[in-house]
């Protein structure tokens, strides 16, 4: 029964024929029927004369795991969706190739350069608050740190998400040395720490805490798909870390001049139209048409905070441990 | 009392099902160790922070059981003695409902009631205590594995008081024994008996809990050797310490449950002449009075989560989500893996049971054959110790030179649900099983009965409830589990909870919690299809009033 069953499954995969396929490796969220996934790839199909077949991973941290546990193997040609914290420990994979595309042109916030990795998507992280119940929201990270404990805030955890890397980034940016008892006064304040995004802002949306850590874009999908304007992001005067999407060439594709466009075709208006209302996330260069509304009320960090990949993935096993020693005490 | 071929059978399907587990299990783990050799990994396990990490573990999984336990007693103890009560039957339905719910949609039910917006703070509030109980830290955490693991608890618990002869009730009556003395001289004994095997089934789902724990935990002070596991794995792709974490886990855990077989009375199944339950006992003013509100309490606990779930999920378009291609799919794809699952754990357990009930049976046992029943009943329940992503990774390495590993996921991923349903089913099958042999055996033998002849006439019509009791289990708890997709995860792979995961991965909170709904509705469905024999037995104890 077991056999049958796995027998159906198999022949399911394995039935996608076509003479070019390009295969990419992206998360679950890129992919999903709301997601930018669909579009990207009829709007890519219809130049390339190929078939776009994506693999889709619970998020960016599955996706490297997922490289590393096929190696040389892959049949990724291209991986979409890491972010700059990761590109490091990619690079270390040996699996990817220079990209060859000019990316000096793109206008991004935090100065992010590589030959390898092509940026297609940017996120400011930011504290969410609900404005029904947040009269006066935290205007820096001081003030989330030192404000009222009984007004709480949900993050995620630094081990198992992104978010909750990028929110230590955050902190390390700004408060260097001093992290730790920056981080021992913010623990009042917290609420829970849960395992990912996913989970964090469920809370959020159920009521369960006034403020989550989540991006500066996330009131667009409010305003745009709720039409509520209820949910904002907070200003902090020190400054945002940003989370860059990446895309890269796996360097034993066989496809590589194909992938090769479509990494140019990420960077062009096909494919940032997509990004903003889809993939809820700034596009990295001009769009074809104005954004919607909804992203002109959205905070413009007045800095931008992002730390190079090599730096990241030198300290990140003593900051998590820092973070652990600091918030898990009594 | 068995023909020597069919011994022989019997033992060798043992030791094959145990082979298998082994290898299964084995072949993951030695490959993981050998990737973490390769990579020259950091597995020193005595860093302080790993300590802290123990320590907790094993104090929330240590009294989340003790919590789970007590409070099944009671309420097992009163739906025993009231076969009658009003939603008697779906009361035990709901109870195998949280088994096959995804922690994270059961953990935001329990926030809808105890939630700081739930409803019990906001009645707290409308009485004027500003001050709302927080359901975050240990507090949240017991409460949540009482809420998962007192059901399960209770429901073994019953199925064993069902099995009291019911000559002894006779004699109890005759005797006008007063409650206490039922309880002490009867109902005890039953429970003693079963009370190790199920606080060690419970102590093991608790001390792996990861979601729940981190959710509702607060903080890194609250976090159990699995997250430690998972962060190897996922974050830091450290093979070999995930494996010496998951083996830091079983060794300790072995203790733990090594202590408590010294506890372990002998059980003993008591031989009836299968006539139904009439119970004198319960059957005074204040024995109904104190089991009706037991059982209300019980239903309102759990219920009120659930009824959560419901009102949430219902503020979601169900038609047209139930609609989707997508949610089509899930539902296939979950439903084929839950039947292959189901049907292949239920396999397992009866080739283990029947092995070990052919052992016990033996009078001039060897010690390897001994060695056999003990390796049986200790590997088929560790198993729960071993994570599925453990599990996942390492075969996903060793599947790597065939080809894309992803091809075999749906067959990974049913090996390993069955293997997690195993101790289950096996809880649930055995004592029936012990039973109808005893009931059975000899009639069988002088009848010459044996082969499929015996299965057709004897053993599928006596077994037949608990091999769909147990299926019903397996499939559940198959369907809620998210662990080993979530490595191998790809489009022509989408199951039920991964849907809800992944709608609530972007803002499609409202979604998620109808399919949520679905998904539970699923399992109450599936409970319900394997406790439909249950109705009918209540009818004939009426009957035989």
């Amino acid at each position: 029964m077991a056999l049958a069953a796995g027998a159906t499954f198999f022949a399911a995969q394995t039935a996608e024929a076509a003479d070019k396929t390009l295969t990419i490796y992206t998360y679950e969220s890129f992919t999903a029927d709301w997601g930018p996934g669909a579009k990207v790839k009829a709007a890519f199909e219809k130049t390339c004369g190929c078939t776009v077949n994506y693999v889709s991973v619970t998020d960016g941290v599955a996706l490297l795991s997922r490289l590393k546990l096929e190696g040389a193997g892959t049949k990724a040609d291209i991986v979409l969706g890491l972010d700059t914290n990761l590109v490091d420990e990619a690079k270390d994979t040996g699996l990817f190739d220079k990209s060859g595309v000019d990316t000096s042109a793109l206008k991004l916030p935090g100065d992010f350069k590589d030959d390898v990795f092509v940026p297609y998507d940017y996120g400011h992280f930011a504290v969410i608050y609900d404005s029904q119940t947040v009269k006066n929201p935290p205007k820096s990270m001081k003030d989330l740190i030192e404000g009222d404990p009984s007004q709480k805030i949900v993050i995620e955890d630094p081990r198992t998400s992104t978010p909750g890397l990028g929110l230590l980034l955050w902190v390390k940016s700004i408060y260097g040395d001093k992290s730790a008892d920056a981080w021992a006064k913010l623990k009042g304040r917290i609420l829970t720490v849960t395992p990912g995004w996913s989970e964090a802002y469920d809370l959020f949306t159920k009521g369960e805490a006034p403020m989550v850590l989540s991006y500066t874009t996330s009131p667009a999908y409010h305003m745009i798909e709720d039409k509520t304007d209820r949910y904002q992001a907070a200003a902090f005067s020190e400054g945002h870390y940003i989370q860059i999407e990446v895309a890269g060439l796996i360097k034993s594709s066989p496809n590589k001049e194909l992938a090769r466009d479509f990494l140019k075709f990420m960077i062009s208006s096909g494919f940032q139209d997509i990004i903003p209302t889809s993939n809820w996330m700034m596009p990295v260069s001009a769009t074809s048409e104005p954004l919607p509304d909804a992203f002109s009320k959205l905070v413009v960090p007045s800095k931008t905070f992002l730390m190079s990949p090599a730096d990241v993935d030198k300290n990140r096993k003593a900051w998590i441990d820092e973070w652990l020693a600091a918030t898990s005490g009594n | 009392m068995l023909a020597a071929p069919e011994r022989r059978r019997a033992i060798s399907g043992g030791a094959l099902s145990l082979a298998g587990i082994v290898l299964f299990v084995g072949v993951a783990v030695l490959v993981l160790l050998a990737a973490g050799i390769e990579s020259g990994g950091d597995t020193t396990l005595s860093d302080p922070y790993l300590l802290g990490v123990l320590r907790f573990t094993l104090l929330q999984a240590v009294l989340s059981t003790l919590l789970s336990v007590v409070l099944a007693i009671p309420v097992a103890r009163a739906l025993a003695r009231q076969p009658r009560f009003p939603g008697r039957l779906w009361l035990l339905r709901l109870m195998a409902v949280p088994m096959g719910l995804p922690v994270l949609i059961g953990a935001l039910g329990l926030l809808g009631i105890w939630g700081r917006q739930g409803l019990f703070n906001q009645a707290l509030a409308a009485l004027g205590l500003s001050q709302p109980v927080s359901i975050y830290g240990l507090a949240g955490i017991l409460l949540a594995h009482v809420f998962f693991n007192m059901p399960l608890a209770c429901r073994l618990m019953l199925a064993g008081l069902e099995r009291v002869p019911a000559e002894y009730w006779l004699v109890a009556g005759g005797l006008g024994m007063r409650p206490a003395s039922v309880f002490r001289f009867i109902e005890w004994p039953i429970l003693r008996g079963l009370i190790p095997g199920i606080a060690g089934l419970i102590f093991m789902l608790c001390a792996t809990s990861f979601t729940l724990v981190l959710i509702l935990g607060g903080g890194p002070a609250a976090t159990t050797l699995e997250v430690a596991i998972y962060q190897a794995l996922r974050f830091d792709f450290d093979p070999g310490r995930a494996v010496m974490l998951s083996l830091l886990q079983i060794a300790v855990t072995l203790l733990i449950l090594g202590a408590m077989t010294l506890f372990r009375a002998p059980d003993d199944h008591g031989l009836t002449s299968g006539r139904a339950l009439h119970r004198i006992d319960g059957q005074g003013t204040t024995a109904r009075w104190i089991d009706a509100l037991l059982l209300s309490a019980a239903t309102l606990f759990l219920g009120l989560p659930l009824a959560s779930i419901v009102v949430t999920g219902l503020e979601a378009n169900l038609l047209k989500l139930a609609g989707q291609p997508i949610f089509l799919q899930a539902a296939v794809t979950s439903l084929a893996i839950a039947l292959a699952a189901g049907l292949l754990a239920v396999l397992i357990s009866f080739a283990i049971i029947r092995a070990r009930s052919v052992i016990s049976a033996d009078r001039r046992k060897t010690v390897s054959l001994c060695g056999l029943a003990l390796t049986l009943s200790a590997s088929s329940s560790l198993i729960l110790l071993v994570p599925p992503i453990v599990l996942a990774t390492g075969w996903f390495l060793a599947l790597r030179p065939l080809g894309d590993p992803s091809r075999f996921a749906a067959i990974l991923i049913v090996v390993i649900n069955a293997l997690m349903a195993l101790p289950f089913v096996i809880r649930v099958v055995e004592p029936a099983y012990a039973i109808h042999v005893s009931r059975t055996e000899r009639l069988a033998a002088s009848l010459g009965l044996h082969g499929m002849a015996r299965l057709r006439l004897i053993d599928w019509p006596g077994l037949r409830k608990p091999f769909f009791t147990a299926l019903s289990f397996a499939m559940a708890l198959s369907l809620g589990d998210l662990g080993a997709v979530a490595l191998f995860g790809s489009d022509s792979l989408m199951t039920l909870p991964w849907l809800v995961y992944s709608k609530l991965g972007s803002y499609r909170t409202n979604d998620a919690d109808g399919y949520a709904l679905i998904l539970g509705l699923v399992c109450l469905l599936l409970t319900i299809a394997g406790t439909a024999g249950q109705g009918t037995r209540d009818h004939e104890s009426r009957g035989n009033d």
